[in-house]
């Protein structure tokens, strides 16, 4: 028989090396100017490809979801902030799916 | 680097910026908790795998395996798998620490290397702070293990509605972390866009769509990162933009 607490014990220590590890081991700015483009653009991809098309999968009608995807682009294309988008999004979807569900 | 320039002191600055992160956390983690009930987790053992492990995939997927009495190598390895994106987070994390910072703030910052705290955090101009990476992890971890615990103990007493209208709150702030950038950087832009497009095109393509969600975004991420960096290369002056 399993223990959870060994369960969550063992993902939480697998999960917090790989996090540890890069930090604590990398101590030095990399010397390669291709690592160091790689590593500026991996925030941006990373965040882009999580989002699409998993906002729009996201919601309980897709359009719902599709509309808070415009929505959060054009109001931090605007200067909006963090809470200003996000509260954007949810607003939409919300509206959105009392009007058609 | 200066002391309250700002006015605010980063730790406030990443409590204000930690609230949308915390409001869709809360909104994750409670359908979180469910999947943890229906795997046998009492409402503190899920508080506890969430406020240790801090990850939504990985933590699912540990649920399904709680569930199906899997065994503790399929457990680590299946870990690894879907966490892996986090060790490219952290390496990029790693290239914007102060030299003089204290060694303890690199153990305290890999605790929470999360999509969301990591997104705020390397998006925030300068060298990492991390005051304003514990700001956040002050009022979004929390809110991560409490959600996870009452999803546990209520299962869906939240409206449907509103459940998935906090359902994109996560999407929301990853939108206002990687637009402004985006609108000033064509080449950002160019990645922004190439990352929606293949995350798509990936999730309906016959070999890359069997491939755990997880894994698409760790290979996607390699791939569009790596061919950003050989057309667009950085000057030594962009770093830490």
């Amino acid at each position: 028989m399993h223990n959870n607490y060994v369960y969550i014990l063992i993902a939480f220590g697998v999960i917090y090396l790989i996090r540890a590890l890069p930090l604590t081991l990398i101590r030095k700015p990399l010397k390669s100017r291709f690592l160091r483009s790689f590593l500026y653009y991996v925030p941006y991809v990373t965040l882009a490809v999580m989002t699409f098309p998993a906002i729009v999968e996201a919601t309980s009608v897709p359009i719902a979801g599709a509309g808070a995807l415009v929505a959060g682009i054009v109001v931090a294309l605007l200067g909006g902030g963090l809470l200003t988008v996000a509260g954007t999004c949810c607003a939409v979807v919300f509206f959105l799916e009392l009007i058609i569900k | 680097m200066g002391k309250g320039v700002r006015g605010t002191s980063p730790f406030f600055e990443g409590l204000r910026d930690g609230i949308p992160i915390a409001l869709g956390y809360f909104a994750v983690a409670f359908s979180l908790g469910i999947a943890a009930r229906d795997a046998g987790l009492t409402p503190f053992q899920g508080m506890v795998a969430s406020f240790l492990c801090t990850a939504s995939a990985g933590e699912h997927a540990l649920f399904t395996l709680i569930g199906a009495g899997a065994s503790y190598l399929e457990v680590a390895l299946v870990t690894l798998i879907t966490n892996a994106r986090y060790f490219l987070m952290s390496c990029a994390l790693s290239q914007r620490i102060r030299p003089d910072m204290k060694s303890v703030h690199r153990f305290l910052v890999s605790a929470a290397v999360t999509d969301e705290i990591f997104g705020i955090s390397i998006s925030r101009p300068g060298p990492l702070e991390p005051r304003y990476h514990y700001g956040a992890m002050a009022v979004a971890v929390p809110c991560w293990a409490i959600g996870t615990a009452l999803g546990i103990l209520m299962g869906t007493i939240l409206p449907a509605r509103v459940v998935s209208a906090l359902g994109v709150a996560l999407y929301g702030m990853f939108l206002a972390i990687i637009i402004p950038p985006a609108k000033r950087e064509l080449s950002v832009a160019l990645c922004v866009v190439a990352g929606f497009g293949c995350s798509w095109a990936a999730g309906v393509l016959p070999l890359l769509s069997s491939l755990t969600t997880g894994n698409r975004t760790i290979l996607l991420t390699v791939a569009l990162s790596a061919l950003a960096a050989l057309l667009f290369p950085k000057k030594e002056a962009d770093d830490g933009a």
